[in-house]
C-alpha cells in the first residue's frame, strides 16, 4: 500500500500502510527524523508538525489523513516566521537535551503565522501542548517575544 | 567488574588511530600522576613518552579544536561547560570549537569520582575541572613550543590568543592549525601553568552560544531513536505489569503473521517483537498472547504500602544524626510540634522513551545510547554476550533528558543476541513502559516533631524517614544500616539546634526504585524547609529571620555526636559557612522580602545545599477562590563555585524550577495490586507552559572550584512554593502532589 503526499514542498510516495501513524511514515519510510515520538496519543507534542499550515500532531494523525496534502516538518521549515522563531531559538539558547524543540519550534512558528504578536496568554494557548521535561518554557516564551519583534519587522 | 588496565590499551590504541587517520594533526594528552598512578606504571613502556596521552582535545590543520567530552550531554549543558573550560586554558576561539562524545574507555575517560567511566551525581564539572584546565594548557604550551621554534624566537615572548600564537615584537601570528603538525611532533610537557582566574575570557563569560544550540534548533541532532543502519530491524517489547513477574509461556503464532514482523523471542524481562518498522513490531506484539508467572510479583497497592510505612514511623530507625539528647529535650519542651509527610513513588519521564540500537557480530558489539553509565554498559553488555569489554563499542549520542531515567540497552541486546545478530537492531519503549515498567523516586513517609523553649527558642529537631533504598545491588555505600542518599539534606541540616536526631527505617518492597535529578534531596528539603516555616511561626518569627537566626554559627563547628556517611562524603556535608546564609540573604534581598502583598497571594522562602551548591529560593503565588495556585515568580539565589558558563546555569535553574514543580503540583505514580496505576502524560501529569513561573536568577560570583548545577536547582522549589501557599492562605498541605489535596 502507499499514500502520496508533499513533503517539505516534494512529492513523495510511501510505501506505507494508511493506518499508521504520520510521525511513523516520516521518520521510518521517509527518514526524517527530526520529528520525534514522546507519547503516541497527542499529550506531549513531540511530535508537532504542520499539515497543510496547520500544527498538527502526527502521532495520532494516520498518514491516510495526509494524502495529497502538504506536509512540512522541522527539516523543511521556511519563510519569514520560521527564520525568526530559529533564530531567537538560537539567539537565547532555548535548548537543553532538545528532543521536544522540534515539535516545540513547529508549534511556534504555527502560532506566529496566525498570530504575527502573540501575548503571553495566547503563548499558553498555542504552547501548553507541548511538554518539555527540561524546563525551558521561560525560554521558548522569549524567544516566541524575540521572534514576534523580528518577524513583525 | 572488569578491571580498567584491561579494557585501556586497545581502546586507547583504537582512539589514536582514529584521530591521527582523521585529521593528521595534533592529538594532545596529558597525564595526572596524583590520580591514575597505578594505571601509569601499568601501562607505560620504556620505549614511550614519561606522560601517557589521554586525548581530550585535538587540533586539526584545518584550524578546528575539537574537545572530547567524557560525560554525556542530555541537555545539561556539559559538552559546553567541559569545551569552556579547555578552551580557556587552551586560549581558543569559541567559533573554532567542537565536541565529539568521548567512546568508551574506563581508563581514559573515567569519572574521577566513580572510578567508572559515567555520568551523574552533578560531579561531570567538579570531577573534570582540574583535568580539562590542565588539558587545554598542555596543548597551549606545546602550540607555544612549536610557534617558538617556527619563528626561532623565546616562548616568553610569545602569547595565545582566540586561537592564534601571536609574536608581537616581530608582528607574527600562526592560527592553532597552521602549527599542529609541528606541535605534534613535541614532548608532552610535565608541567604547565594554569591560568589566574582574574584572566579568564570563557569562563564566566555573559553568554557562549551552546555547542548544541544550532542541531537542536534545526532538528537535526541525533538520539538513539534517531540511528538508522542498513538492514535494521526495529522491535517493540512485551513487560509485565507487575514488577517480578516472568513470562510462563507465549503463543507467537499471530504476532507472526503481521505484515513486517520477523522474529518473535522471548527475553529474561519478556517477549519481543522484531519486525521491519516500529509500526509493524508495535502490531505483532499487540498480537501475542503471554502467559504471565505472577507468583513471585508485587501486588502491593499504594495505600497498604502507606499503612505499613505509618506503622514504621512509630518505631525508632538507623542513626543517620544526632546531637544532644533530643527525647529529653523533647520532653522538657515547653512546646512540641508534629508532622507527617507523604511523598509519592515518581517516574522520570524524559521526553525520550528509552531507545537504544545495537549491531552485534562475533567479535563486536556497537551500542548506540544516551544512557549515561558507560562502563557499565560495557561491563554488562560484556558478561550478556561473552565478548571482551573492549570489544563492546558505545556509541554515545544526544540524551533526549536525563534525570536518573532508566535506559533499555541491556533488553536490546537480549534481542541482537536471540536474533544471532542477523541484522542491527532498534529497539523502542512507548511511553507507557516509561511509566510502567521503569524504575522510580521511591516513595516517602517522614515525620517531623519539634520542641520549643519557652522563650521560642528551637531546641530540638527530630526527623524519621521511611523509604526503599536507591542504591540497590551496590549496598558499599550503606553505613550502618544508613543510606545516605535517603537522608541526604535531612541529617546534614545546617541549622544551629542543640539537641538532633535524623533515622531511617528502608523497608525492601518489590517496586524497583532508582535515583531521581535530586535524588534524597528531592524530598528531605520539603520535610525541613516547609516544617522549619511551621516552627518559625508556631514562635511568631518571621522565616526568613529565623532562619538567620539558625544559620548564625558554622554547622562545623557544632559537637555532632553522630553523623552517618561514607568517609568521602562527610568533608562536604555542609555549606562552606555562610554560603547558605549569603544566598537566602541574596535571595531575600531581590525578592523585596517583607515587601507587601495583595490578598492571595503569598511568598515562601527555602534554602537548601545539596551536591556541593548552595541554593535559595523564594516564591511568590497567588492562590484563587477556588483552592487552585498558581506561581507567579521564583528568585533564586545560586552559590556554585566558579560559574563557567553562567547562562547554562541559569538555564539548569529555570529548568530546575518546572521539573521540581511539576512534581509536587502534580506527579504521582500509584500502585494498585502491584501495577502502576497511570501510564502516560494525560495521568502523570507535569508542568506544562502555562503553569511555568517567571524566574529570576541571581549567581554568587565565587573562587570556590565550581560544584554542579543540574540536581541541586530541584529542592529548594516545593518547600518555597508550599511556604508561599502557607503565607497565602494559612494552610499546609503535607502530602504530594499538592494538587490531590486541592
Amino acid at each position: 500500500m502507499t499514500v502520496s503526499l508533499i513533503l517539505n514542498r516534494k512529492r513523495v510516495t510511501l510505501d506505507v500502510d494508511p493506518s499508521v501513524p504520520l510521525l511513523w511514515a516520516i521518520r521510518e519510510c521517509a527518514g526524517l527524523t527530526g520529528t520525534k515520538y514522546g507519547c503516541g496519543i497527542a499529550q506531549c507534542g513531540a511530535c508537532t508538525v504542520h499539515l497543510e499550515g496547520r500544527a498538527v500532531r502526527s502521532c495520532v494523525t494516520p498518514v491516510s489523513a495526509a494524502a495529497g496534502k502538504a506536509v512540512t516538518t522541522i527539516e523543511g521549515v521556511a519563510g519569514a516566521a520560521a527564520l525568526a522563531v530559529q533564530h531567537a531559538w538560537e539567539k537565547l539558547d532555548v535548548v537543553q537535551c532538545g528532543y521536544c524543540q522540534p515539535g516545540q519550534i513547529m508549534s511556534a512558528i504555527a502560532l506566529l503565522e496566525q498570530t504575527p504578536v502573540p501575548t503571553d496568554d495566547q503563548i499558553d494557548a498555542a504552547m501548553s501542548g507541548n511538554i518539555c521535561r527540561c524546563g525551558t518554557y521561560v525560554r521558548i516564551r522569549a524567544a516566541i517575544h524575540d521572534a514576534a519583534s523580528i518577524h513583525k519587522g | 567488574m572488569s578491571s580498567g588496565s584491561q579494557s585501556a590499551a586497545p581502546g586507547r590504541r583504537r582512539f589514536l588511530k582514529a584521530c591521527s587517520s582523521a585529521t593528521g594533526g595534533l592529538v594532545l594528552g596529558f597525564w595526572l600522576p596524583q590520580r591514575s598512578g597505578r594505571f601509569a606504571a601499568a601501562q607505560i613502556g620504556a620505549e614511550q613518552r614519561a606522560f601517557t596521552p589521554n586525548a581530550f582535545v585535538r587540533v586539526a590543520p584545518d584550524n578546528t579544536v575539537t574537545i572530547i567530552s567524557k560525560h554525556c550531554e542530555a541537555g545539561q549543558g556539559i559538552h559546553t561547560g567541559l569545551a569552556t573550560i579547555l578552551a580557556e586554558e587552551l586560549d581558543a576561539d569559541w567559533a573554532q570549537i567542537r565536541v565529539e562524545p568521548a567512546p568508551a574507555d574506563r581508563a581514559l575517560y573515567k569519572n574521577l569520582q566513580f572510578g567508572d567511566q559515567g555520568t551523574g551525581g552533578s560531579n561531570s564539572i567538579p570531577n573534570s575541572w582540574e583535568q580539562y584546565r590542565r588539558a587545554g594548557a598542555t596543548a597551549r604550551a606545546m602550540l607555544m613550543s612549536a610557534a617558538a621554534k617556527k619563528w626561532n624566537v623565546a616562548e616568553s615572548e610569545l602569547v595565545a590568543d582566540r586561537g592564534a600564537i601571536k609574536h608581537e615584537l616581530s608582528a607574527r601570528q600562526a592560527r592553532f592549525g597552521e602549527l599542529a603538525q609541528a606541535a605534534a611532533l613535541l614532548p608532552v610537557p610535565a608541567e604547565v601553568t594554569l591560568k589566574s582566574p582574574k584572566n579568564f575570557k570563557l569562563i564566566g563569560a555573559v553568554r557562549l552560544p551552546r555547542i548544541d544550540g544550532k542541531p537542536k534548533t534545526l532538528g537535526t541532532a541525533v538520539f538513539a531513536s534517531d540511528i538508522s543502519l542498513p538492514g535494521m530491524l526495529t522491535a517493540a517489547v512485551e513487560r509485565p505489569l507487575r514488577f517480578g513477574a516472568a513470562v510462563r509461556g507465549f503463543d507467537p503464532a499471530a504476532a507472526k503473521t503481521a505484515a513486517g514482523v520477523t522474529d518473535v523471542v522471548q527475553l529474561s524481562t519478556g517477549v519481543a517483537v522484531v519486525a521491519k518498522s516500529f509500526s509493524a513490531a508495535r502490531r505483532g506484539r499487540d498480537l501475542l498472547r503471554i502467559d504471565w508467572d505472577e507468583s513471585k510479583a508485587e501486588t502491593c497497592s499504594t495505600p497498604e504500602l502507606i499503612a505499613e510505612y505509618r506503622a514504621l514511623l512509630a518505631q525508632p530507625g538507623a542513626i543517620a544524626r544526632r546531637d544532644g539528647d533530643c527525647a529529653l529535650a523533647l520532653a522538657r519542651a515547653a512546646r512540641t510540634l508534629s508532622a507527617d509527610f507523604e511523598y509519592p513513588y515518581l517516574a522520570h519521564v524524559p521526553m525520550e522513551p528509552a531507545s537504544t540500537v545495537v549491531r552485534l557480530s562475533a567479535d563486536q558489539c556497537d551500542i548506540w545510547t544516551g544512557d549515561w553509565g558507560i562502563s557499565e554498559i560495557q561491563d554488562d553488555t560484556a558478561r550478556a554476550t561473552g565478548l571482551k569489554p573492549e570489544q563492546i563499542i558505545i556509541h554515545s549520542v544526544y540524551g533526549g533528558g536525563g534525570f536518573g531515567r532508566v535506559g533499555n540497552v541491556s533488553e536490546a541486546v537480549e534481542i541482537a543476541k536471540a536474533i544471532g545478530g542477523r541484522a542491527p537492531v532498534k529497539l523502542l519503549w512507548t511511553r507507557e513502559q516509561d511509566i510502567q515498567t521503569g524504575a522510580f523516586r521511591p516513595m516517602y513517609l517522614h515525620r517531623l516533631t519539634a520542641g520549643l523553649d519557652e522563650q521560642g527558642n528551637l531546641i530540638a529537631w527530630q526527623h524519621r524517614i521511611v523509604g526503599q533504598s536507591v542504591l540497590g545491588g551496590d549496598p558499599s555505600w550503606l553505613v550502618d544500616g544508613v543510606d545516605i542518599t535517603s537522608v541526604a539534606g535531612a541529617s546534614n541540616i545546617p541549622y544551629d539546634i542543640p539537641n538532633i536526631l535524623v533515622d531511617l527505617h528502608t523497608p525492601a518492597s518489590g517496586v524497583p526504585v532508582t535515583q531521581w535529578r535530586s535524588v534524597g534531596d528531592s524530598h528531605t528539603a520539603f520535610s525541613v524547609e516547609t516544617f522549619l516555616d511551621d516552627v518559625a511561626h508556631a514562635a511568631g518569627k518571621d522565616p526568613y529571620q529565623f532562619r538567620l537566626e539558625l544559620l548564625s554559627k558554622d554547622p562545623r563547628s557544632k559537637a555532632i555526636l553522630q553523623l552517618t556517611a561514607p568517609a568521602p562524603m562527610r568533608p562536604s556535608l555542609f555549606a562552606k559557612f555562610p554560603r547558605d546564609r549569603q544566598v537566602m540573604q541574596l535571595a531575600a534581598e531581590k525578592a523585596g522580602w517583607g515587601g507587601p502583598l495583595p490578598p492571595g497571594r503569598g511568598r515562601g522562602l527555602a534554602v537548601h545545599y545539596s551536591f556541593h551548591a548552595s541554593l535559595a529560593y523564594v516564591a511568590e503565588v497567588t492562590v484563587a477562590s477556588d483552592g487552585s495556585v498558581k506561581v507567579d515568580r521564583v528568585v533564586c539565589a545560586v552559590e556554585c563555585g566558579i560559574a563557567i558558563n553562567p547562562d547554562v546555569i541559569r538555564a539548569q535553574v529555570e529548568g530546575g524550577v518546572a521539573f521540581g514543580l511539576g512534581a509536587i503540583l502534580y506527579s504521582t505514580v500509584t500502585l494498585k495490586q502491584g501495577r502502576v496505576e497511570q501510564s502516560n502524560f494525560s495521568d502523570y501529569r507535569v508542568l506544562r507552559m502555562n503553569e511555568m513561573p517567571k524566574v529570576e536568577v541571581h549567581i554568587v560570583d565565587s573562587e570556590e572550584p565550581p560544584s554542579g548545577i543540574g540536581e541541586p536547582t530541584v529542592p529548594p522549589i516545593g518547600p518555597a512554593v508550599s511556604n508561599a501557599i502557607f503565607a497565602a492562605t494559612g494552610k499546609r498541605v503535607r502530602t504530594l502532589p499538592l494538587s490531590t489535596a486541592v
